[in-house]
């Protein structure tokens, strides 16, 4: 293929002299991005290659799931351009995020509002009109204990026609911190999305590993690839339970709430808080797994194996859970592919993506994780899907706790190299969570890009819901459960 | 004499129980969650701590906001006074009946009232579904008390519910009483119907109409709920057992047994999906419709 030629490409968590990418004219950059998202690849990102200024380059990557292959292609610096998402609805976010960061304008982009750094009472709502219409306006202050962000409805009676989703309110400006590379970093990081502290730390020491060209040893990558999954056992757990307090079947509410805990608990154990929060060091982890911790963390898995299996069959044994949970908040399998969706939401519409799988990454090289996909796309399928994960990532934890290599945590740090850029994708329990780091000619950083699943998937929740029921919404919006701090970083 | 202690013993039972069946409710519900839960006598002391705090109005909301609680609690005492706990009623006529089933429809109007006049999109969202439920839970009871009264011969509560001089067909009562368990689930916003416990807004109900209020507005309405659901809950018992049922003891006791049930079901299923009640509610017009049809065979 022709267009291949104009791309460089990389494998997941490795790094590239940024001289490598290819810059070519906005006219082929665009068309380009177009002929390989045709031939089944997909949108990692787009974003801008250079200071948040006007004129600046593109930067995209694309993602062959496939092959396993990372390309990534960039532009001429542009102060306007004709806009992809027309043509790829997948890039709607980024070009937003673009146009807001630097003024250069995607031209013909049918939404062109700010992402995150203007409130919602200044911005302008698609509305609907009639006399039967109504609006109803939620948050950014909730009833529940959960982050802020704006949802605007137009109903019709009980029907939901169009749901708006305004965010931004939990914007710190994450990536400048991180752009600076000091010994905060890693704690930032780790805070992006606070319940996906070890999958954004993981990401951002693979970030600038990869720049620094040194790797872990097999010791610390096994430990990395415990604590992932056990933080994507105690949210895949959460939100089941959580799910379930929705549709007020309150004992496995309970329950499940419980069996969160215990994984909690095991995070607690091992780095000393219930998030993991200071575990990962850049080259390494900082904490081991000692023979007696091993056995206890290993006595609280089988445990947990055995309640997670009784509460699951009753949960999802019950005729009104099913009832409730079925046809509602349905993402097609086309919706799917047109908004680029990642993680659990993609696997349960059909699309079998797992950076685990077709990325591999760290100890997921060595050990083979299987996945999960259903075709459904309703609740029901994005609750399933996280029982069925839960079960998978509890087998891994049994067998590779049996074996623990032996070896040094940490290997020593180098310094960042000069004018490179390393892409690292990590599939975080929510999806795939990406961090791409660029240094300049003094090995400095000079761009640092996280982007967290929840960046893909929001759009999901507002199309889930619509011409449903507004009575269903929490339900939906709680199957994806995704982050807002992560979007707004 | 008689009445001296009557009376009092009346309003000391209204006042305790109501609040005591929702502590039972929740203390069952924590107790299948395997949790201890809060002590039976919470939402007596809440109504007290409420009833001790001031209230906030919204700038948008006038008088009828603020006469709605007062209104619907009225409303419930008054349909207190015509039910038949022990021994006879306060107060007993022939067709009171069908005062107690306006009362209860007044009660809900001004509820519905004092919600749209906060303005606010959720109250209006739970006001039109509650007026929409209660047009499917309203006949269901009408034609419940309509077969009751056939049987009975008379149109008072007093003696539709009381025990001696009728020997109701048991098929007749089976039905009823399956009609009046849906209806007393939905007019007090229970599981599968709605979910008391919920803090999701779009998904609620009853509780959607109530979120401006405050303070001691909030506990006549808090409180006006638990006696509508006690009230409810008497005439079902003495649907099923009317003789026992005169003697305060076993009123006291099969109440309690009552909210034990009830937390049981709440427990072992999950909500229904707001498009599906009405089709519960159908459901509970049908049963008393056939218990209907008998009595006038």
């Amino acid at each position: 293929m022709s267009s291949l030629s104009r791309f460089a490409s990389i494998r997941n968590g490795e790094s590239l002299k940024t001289s490598q990418i290819p810059e070519i004219p906005i006219s082929d950059f665009r068309s380009d991005i177009l002929k390989m998202i045709s031939s089944g690849k997909r949108l990692c990102a787009l974003i801008l290659n250079g200071k948040e200024k006007k004129p600046a380059g593109l930067l995209s990557v694309l993602a062959d799931d496939a092959e396993g292959k990372l390309y990534l292609n960039s532009s001429e610096p542009v102060s306007s351009y004709p806009a992809l998402t027309p043509d790829l609805p997948q890039a709607h976010l980024f070009e937003r995020e673009i146009y807001e960061n630097s003024g250069i304008v995607p031209e013909g982009h049918p939404w062109l509002k700010p992402v995150r750094r203007k409130p919602a009472d200044e911005v302008v709502f698609f509305k609907e009109e009639g006399e039967e219409i109504h609006e109803v306006a939620v948050g950014p202050i909730h009833a529940g204990i959960i982050e802020p962000g704006h949802f605007r409805f137009q109903c019709h009676g009980e029907t939901i026609h169009h749901l708006e989703i305004q965010l931004g309110y939990q914007h710190r400006g994450v990536e400048e911190l991180l752009r600076k590379a000091d010994r905060f970093s890693l704690s930032i990081a780790e805070s992006i999305c606070g319940d996906s502290a070890i999958a954004h730390g993981w990401a951002h020491c693979r970030a600038l590993e990869a720049l620094q060209r040194i790797s872990p040893t097999l010791k610390a990558e096994v430990l990395r690839a415990i604590l992932l999954e056990t933080e994507r056992l105690a949210n895949h757990i959460g939100d089941l339970g959580a799910v379930s307090g929705d549709i007020g079947y309150l004992p496995a509410s309970a329950y499940f709430g419980r069996l969160r805990g215990d994984f909690l608990n095991i995070l607690m154990l091992i780095s000393g808080n219930r998030y993991g929060k200071g575990f990962l060091e850049l080259g390494g982890a900082a904490f081991d797994i000692p023979p007696q911790m091993r056995s206890q963390v290993i006595e609280t898995l089988q445990r947990a194996k055995r309640h997670l299996n009784e509460i699951g069959e009753m949960f999802f044994g019950e005729p009104s859970v099913i009832s409730r949970l079925e046809e509602t908040g349905v993402i097609s399998q086309k919706v799917c592919a047109d908004l680029g969706l990642v993680g659990v939401a993609a696997r349960a519409s059909g699309k079998n993506l797992d950076v685990r799988q077709d990325h591999p990454y760290g100890f997921f090289r060595f050990r083979y994780i299987p996945t999960v996909k259903l075709t459904t796309g309703d609740v029901f399928a994005r609750a399933m899907i996280r029982f069925l994960e839960s079960q998978r990532s509890l087998d891994f934890l049994s067998a590779v706790l049996d074996s623990l290599p032996e070896g040094d945590l940490t290997v020593p740090r180098g310094k960042i190299l000069e004018e490179r850029l390393s892409v690292s994708l990590i599939e975080g329990w929510r999806g795939e969570i990406c961090h791409i780091a660029i240094s300049d000619a003094k090995g400095k950083l000079s761009r640092y890009k996280v982007i967290d699943p929840s960046f893909h998937n929001w759009m999901a929740v507002a199309m889930s819901v619509r011409q449903g029921e507004i009575s269903d919404f929490p339900l939906c919006n709680k199957s994806f459960n995704l982050s807002y701090a992560g979007h707004d970083l | 004499m008689e009445t001296l202690i009557f009376i009092p013993a009346v309003l000391f039972f209204l006042l305790i129980m109501p609040p005591l069946m929702l502590g039972l409710i929740a203390k069952t519900k924590a107790f299948v969650s395997g949790r201890r839960g809060p002590p039976v006598f919470q939402p007596l002391h809440d109504i007290l701590k409420l009833l001790g705090k001031g209230a906030v109005y919204s700038e948008t909301s006038g008088w009828i906001f603020r006469l709605g609680p007062v209104i619907s609690l009225s409303a419930v005492l008054m349909a207190a006074s015509l039910v038949p706990l022990f021994g006879a009623p306060l107060i007993s006529f022939n067709g009171d009946a069908i005062l107690f089933i306006y009362l209860l429809a007044l009660g809900r109007f001004v509820t519905i009232l004092a919600a749209l006049d906060t303005g606010s999109s959720f109250e209006g969202m739970g006001a039109s579904r509650e007026a929409a439920f209660s047009s499917y839970a309203e006949p269901a009871l009408i034609l419940i008390f309509a077969s009751l009264a056939i049987h009975s011969g008379s149109l008072s509560l007093n003696r539709m519910f009381s025990s001696g001089q009728r020997v109701f067909p048991a098929a007749s009562v089976l039905l009823a009483g399956s009609g009046l368990l849906i209806v007393l689930l939905a007019e007090n916003s229970r599981i599968p119907i709605d979910d008391p416990n919920t803090h999701l807004e779009l998904t609620m109900i009853h509780e959607v109409m109530v979120l401006d209020h405050s303070g001691p507005d909030f506990a006549f309405i808090l409180y006006g709920a638990q006696l509508k659901l006690m009230l409810m809950g008497v005439l079902w018992i003495r649907l099923l057992s009317p003789s026992w049922a005169a003697n305060p003891f076993f009123l006291t006791l099969s109440l309690c047994g009552l909210a034990i049930f009830i937390g049981a079901i709440e427990s072992s299923m999950a909500r229904l999906r707001l498009i599906r009640v009405p089709q519960l509610l159908i459901a509970a017009v049908c049963l008393a419709a056939f218990g209907l049809i008998l009595a006038v065979r």
